[in-house]
């Protein structure tokens, strides 16, 4: 009895290191950030004013404005576009398929200050694409500005796409030919088999990928500074200036943006494995979708993984 | 049916196109000599890639980012091991509570971390900002969700705690029989999940700028402190960057198609 009371310390003792880690790197920091989003400027006593400057400042309401729009807008662009793509995707034979697949999970590597640095390439003020309507007179680009909004939005688009790709991809393997060749059987035209069959099974993973690009796009923070650095007013830019800014810092504020900013993405992270459950009463099927291998390595064997996520594309910021 | 096929091959050459452009502009210009006003650069030349390997600082800065990332994954390796193996095969049960701790640096952003780390290493008892060790914590805690699946997952697909009861009954103890069954079968997944952690944190930015920016210049902070100053010699390192990148997540598909291989036997 000893003896066993005796291994089953030596096991907790096995634990202990990442136990200290974990407390040391992950739960303190966690807790101090919540603390300090309920404290007044001077960092002491309970208060709710950092929530309330936070979302009643016209600045710092700004940003987060700013944020949502961006994330918003990339995210149904790349939606949009990568659910078009992986459905052509699949279209194609296997071999070609793969091949595209592998092209589009590579590029999902180019993010942050890479990416940043080959867009102004593309299209900063000397950029080769700006030069070049410049010489052909096409006007219409002449008002286009990389360190804007929409430049800004164009390069998280770029960054969102194979990621969209990515994720939506295995769910059309949920739709099985046989259902096709049913509904057209009984007379219905391809429009009418997506509105009423296709699209309600993909919606699901449409909706949990939403869902993660959004998160990516609101947490993506080395794009933005490598292309406008402070001047436009982001919420992730803003959290850095006030935490670690030069002039001054307001660390409390800073913390109750940051737990603003984790609680958007935690939410989205977390419709997302709802959504992959349900994704998976279609697709624990016979139809077999590859997958590329960091996809594969968020599931499990006997049962999907219910946060099958792929972690390539996340912004690597 | 070809017709309609053709739809689809024009949609995903533009896709190609729009995803490799950016990447084919960097190589240009890390290649370009004479390049102002002209679409394509007037001459070219290997000269940045020469500069670039003369560069003492971009050097240290190599050399940073490889130990940096190289302590953090051996050390969340050393300690994801056992413990995954304990929690596998002695509580089961706890595992969810486990997973959803584990799984948190996911789903929170990098900035969100840095905040709570900048907040508790600044000043007190441990004032480890702007140090090495501080970096360190922050990476083992950002590459836990990939280290925690990629180990549970080849654990549980090699059925660990069955290999663990045939040994035991044959008399074995159970490290032993974690030291010599279990752990040559999950090697490939170990060399997944090292292979994917390392290439994860040699992109990282945020966390390095916002803990030690000012002090360490990992090849990330180094792209962007040059980025205004010299842009060939920007997009030369943005190749190399890629390219290293590209090797690994070669070595994963490769490692990836070769488990699956292995499953089948």
């Amino acid at each position: 009895m000893k003896k066993k009371r005796g291994r089953r310390a030596l096991i907790l003792l096995g634990l202990l290191p990442f136990a200290l880690l974990i407390i040391g790197f992950l739960l303190v920091p966690v807790f101090s950030m919540l603390t300090g989003s309920f404290m007044n400027d001077s960092g002491d006593g309970f208060s709710l004013d950092q929530y309330v400057t936070a979302l009643t400042n016209a600045f710092y309401f700004k940003a987060i404005q700013n944020s949502v729009l961006i994330a918003l807008f990339s995210s149904l662009a790349g939606i949009i576009i990568g659910a078009l793509a992986a459905y052509s995707i699949t279209l194609f034979s296997p071999a070609v398929r793969n091949r595209i697949l592998l092209m589009s999970n590579m590029t999902s590597n180019f993010a942050g200050i890479p990416l940043a640095f080959a867009y102004i390439i593309l299209l900063g003020n000397n950029g080769i694409f700006t030069l070049l309507f410049h010489e052909w007179g096409w006007d219409i680009f002449a008002g286009f500005n990389l360190y804007s909004w929409t430049g800004l939005t164009l390069v998280y688009v770029y960054f969102q796409i194979p990621l969209a790709i990515l994720l939506v991809y295995p769910s059309f393997y949920g739709i099985r030919e046989q259902w096709r060749e049913a509904s057209y059987l009984l007379g219905a035209s391809p429009v009418k088999f997506w509105i009423t069959i296709g699209l309600p099974c993909i919606a699901p993973a449409l909706l949990g990928t939403l869902g993660i690009l959004f998160a990516n796009a609101m947490g993506a923070y080395a794009t933005a500074y490598a292309l406008v650095g402070s001047n436009y007013n982001l919420l992730a830019v803003r959290i850095s200036s006030l935490v670690t800014g030069d002039v001054v810092t307001r660390p409390q504020l800073g913390s109750a943006l940051a737990v603003l900013l984790a609680a958007t993405s935690i939410a989205a992270v977390w419709i997302n494995s709802m959504m992959t459950r349900k994704v998976a009463a279609f697709t624990s099927g016979p139809s077999e979708s590859p997958q590329s291998p960091r996809t594969r390595l968020f599931q499990t064997r006997k049962k999907v993984s219910t946060d099958q996520k792929s972690l390539t594309g996340r912004e690597s910021a | 049916m070809t017709r309609k096929m053709g739809y689809h091959r024009i949609l995903i050459s533009f896709l190609l196109l729009y995803l490799l452009l950016p990447l084919i502009a960097t190589a240009l210009y890390a290649f370009a000599g004479k390049w102002d006003h002209t679409i394509l650069p007037e001459t070219w030349t290997l000269d940045w890639f020469r500069q670039m390997s003369l560069d003492a600082r971009f050097l240290e800065s190599l050399w940073n980012s490889f130990y940096l990332c190289g302590i953090s994954v051996l050390l969340s390796l050393i300690i994801m091991l056992p413990t995954v193996f304990i929690v596998t095969v002695y509580f089961p049960r706890w595992e969810f509570l486990f997973k959803s701790m584990v799984i948190l640096p996911y789903a929170v952003p990098g900035i969100v971390a840095a905040v709570g780390l900048i907040r508790t290493y600044s000043s007190g008892p441990i004032a480890i900002s702007g140090t090495p060790y501080i970096l360190i914590g922050a990476y083992f805690v950002a590459i836990l969700p990939y280290m925690y699946q990629g180990l549970r997952n080849s654990m549980l697909t090699v059925d660990a705690p069955a290999l663990l009861d045939a040994a035991e009954m044959l008399g074995v103890s159970k490290i032993t029989a974690f030291r010599t069954v279990i752990l040559p079968n999950i090697l490939p997944g170990i060399t997944v999940s090292i292979l994917l952690s390392f290439s994860v944190l040699f992109g990282e930015f945020v966390l390095t700028n916002m803990l030690v920016g000012g002090q360490i210049e990992t090849v990330q902070i180094y792209l962007y402190n040059r980025l205004s100053e010299s842009g060939h010699l920007a997009s030369t390192i943005a190749i190399l960057y890629f390219s290293f990148i590209l090797l690994v997540s070669i070595g994963l598909t490769k490692m990836g198609n070769f488990m699956k291989g292995g499953l089948r036997l």
